[in-house]
């Protein structure tokens, strides 16, 4: 069957949009290439819920908006939800069965943002259950395959995001991190990714895991498109209690990531041999040691001296409680999860069980039905941690612990380096089955991602090789101090002018 | 200190959970093979450091802000049915769950 998408012909979302606004082709066109080539597909399990009415319907509302000259940024745009963002006419299941047939009465800020904006959404796609997972493994609706080796995972908790922008069935997609699971996806299916810094986009409407740590961001080919999409994204809203009104005195609205973004091109720009002269990349000793696969290493490296050549210089850093950010994350994120999950009694809305004999038992058989077995560990774990007689010796420790690592950041951020860089996962993706045996076994690959969530910065994956046995994408993780989203992006689009694997694709690589 | 079979049932029991005795059996294996992962924590002096709850604490001076605690019914019918859409059992409005008190 033939069915490459339309949007496919353009190498961004600043081409496709000038060609759209040239009426050279329209929405209802794109979208409805885009929605043959993801059934098409299907073999990925990469979407959850498609409604291909629905779809054209907003393509049809936006060609008319094109037509009138009124149409916003992203006009046309072909993109996707995770399924943890809750959306008006699909349904929104978190990958869950306790959610298998939840409708929401309304759309998430970011849904919302980004229609208004004029994004064409395609549906909801694939994930971990309740974004609990890194292999995208844990869904209640069977795992997501890695465009790359339909035997490998695409990593998670946002796979269905990462597979679906890297086999080109969207321009972009939204996704949500909590430890990592923007940026490991990203790197497994080799596109781009970014968790922007905590409370700067609003997570009305994106079903809950842990909420110390949980913040959205988009999955597109390369920074250009990231910026188009984060930035309309982004802004204060008083809808969410961890939305921020201001970032570092500059309203937290959509323009601040574009504007900043610019700034850094253009001091870039002034120095044209060396665009990044003066830039320091701080690059932790522990996150080359131990588990680190050598191909990743030598993937990294390799992406090092390429940003060196372009004027940056390298420090050496240390942060030196890297692997404690394991058992802290695995404490601390259980712990609001299993606050966060207690809602679902089957009494609102959820699943209910068919036999029970009162209240406590409808509750306590809905939940283990509902539940898949890594949502019910974590639930478990949380419990545990919490409960009398544990939570000063687990709960308030890993908060301790948190501060030091968070401190660690800061140490380097403020008297060493301007970014950091290093690997995003110890290894190309595994095979999906891999470790099933030993459930905390994928923990342990998080040891990269989770340090910058418990600190809540900005941090990127971008792709920057093969692996050397299995030729299976590398990402290089590329984190920032708060708010500086805009400097990071344009810091991935200077390498990206500079290297194309950004470009490649699964059947050409 | 491993987590004892007691440990599992009270666990299950505080988060709502029912376990099979090969299920209780299983969770008791793996949380404690998670209880080694995380027992890591307690070797690490954290004297003098205060607990941290919000990552951007380390940055700048934050607090959750809070909504008014007001009510905002519903205005319609017909919203008040798609706000109940989703539930389980209902009755006019209702929500309906087994008999409490009889």
């Amino acid at each position: 069957m033939s069915s490459t998408p339309l949007h496919t012909q353009f190498d961004g979302i600043a081409s496709l949009r000038k060609a759209l606004q040239a009426r050279e082709l329209s929405a209802r066109d794109l979208a409805s290439s885009a929605l043959d080539a993801a059934v098409a597909r299907d073999d990925l399990n990469a979407f959850l819920h498609i409604d291909r009415e629905l779809t054209l319907t907003q393509a049809d509302a936006v060609d008319k908006q094109l037509s009138d000259g009124l149409a916003g940024a992203l006009a046309g745009i072909p993109i996707a939800h995770k399924d943890v963002f809750v959306t008006e006419g699909w349904r929104s299941t978190a990958a869950s069965k306790m959610l298998e047939h939840y409708t929401s009465p309304f759309d998430a800020t970011v849904v919302a943002r980004l229609k208004q904006a004029g994004a064409v959404s395609l549906g909801k796609l694939n994930c971990d259950e309740f974004a609990m997972g890194s292999g995208n493994e844990n869904s209640a609706f069977g795992p997501t395959r890695n465009p790359w080796d339909p035997t490998a995972v695409p990593g998670g908790s946002s796979g269905g995001s990462a597979a679906a922008v890297a086999a080109g069935l969207i321009m972009a997609a939204t996704g949500t991190d909590t430890g990592g699971s923007v940026r490991q996806p990203a790197a497994l299916c080799g596109v781009s990714g970014i968790k922007p810094t905590y409370g700067t986009v609003s997570r009305f409407g994106m079903i809950a895991y842990g909420s110390s740590l949980d913040q959205a961001g988009p999955i597109a080919r390369h920074a250009r498109d990231l910026v188009e999409l984060l930035d309309p994204m982004s802004g204060f809203d008083p809808r969410d209690s961890t939305s921020l009104e201001h970032c570092d005195g500059v309203p937290n609205a959509p323009g601040r990531i574009r504007a900043d973004f610019e700034a850094a091109l253009a001091g870039q720009q002034s120095a044209d041999s060396q665009p990044l002269k003066g830039l320091r990349i701080g690059v932790p000793a522990e996150f080359f040691n131990g588990a680190l696969a050598p191909d990743v290493a030598a993937a990294v490296e390799s992406a090092l001296q390429t940003f060196e050549s372009l004027g940056a210089v390298r420090v050496s850093i240390s942060l030196p409680r890297t692997e404690l950010s394991i058992p802290t994350y695995y404490v601390i994120a259980p712990a609001e999860a299993s606050s966060n999950l207690s809602r679902y009694d089957g009494v609102r809305y959820g699943h209910r069980a068919a036999q029970y004999r009162d209240l406590a038992e409808m509750t306590s058989r809905s939940r283990t039905e509902g539940f898949g077995a890594e949502v019910l560990r974590r639930i478990m774990v949380g419990t545990y941690v919490l409960s009398h007689g544990y939570y000063d010796a687990y709960y308030l420790q890993a908060q301790r612990v948190r501060r030091m690592i968070v401190n660690d950041f800061q140490q380097a951020f403020s008297s060493h380096c301007d970014v950091i860089m290093g690997p995003v996962t110890p290894s190309v993706a595994k095979h999906i089955g891999d470790n099933r045996e030993d459930p905390a076994a994928d923990w342990l690959a998080d040891v990269y991602t989770l340090g910058v969530s418990l600190a809540g910065l900005p941090a990127m994956s971008i792709p920057c090789g093969f692996g050397a046995e299995r030729r299976l994408p590398i990402g290089l993780q590329i984190i920032g101090n708060y708010f500086g989203e805009g400097r990071l992006l344009a810091v991935a689009d200077r390498y990206q002018q500079a290297t194309d694997w950004h470009q490649r694709k699964p059947e050409q690589r | 200190m491993a987590i004892t079979e007691k440990d599992v049932a009270r666990i299950a029991r505080l988060a709502r959970i029912e376990l099979s005795p090969d299920e209780s059996t299983r969770a008791q294996n793996e949380l404690n093979g998670i209880l080694s992962l995380i027992q890591q924590l307690q070797a690490v002096d954290t004297t003098g450091i205060e607990p941290m709850a919000h990552p951007l604490s380390a940055h700048q001076d934050i607090a959750l802000r809070l909504r008014p605690d007001t009510a905002s019914p519903t205005r319609t019918l017909q919203e008040r049915q798609a706000l109940m859409a989703n539930t389980p059992a209902e009755d006019n409005g209702l929500f309906l769950v087994p008999t409490v008190i009889e």
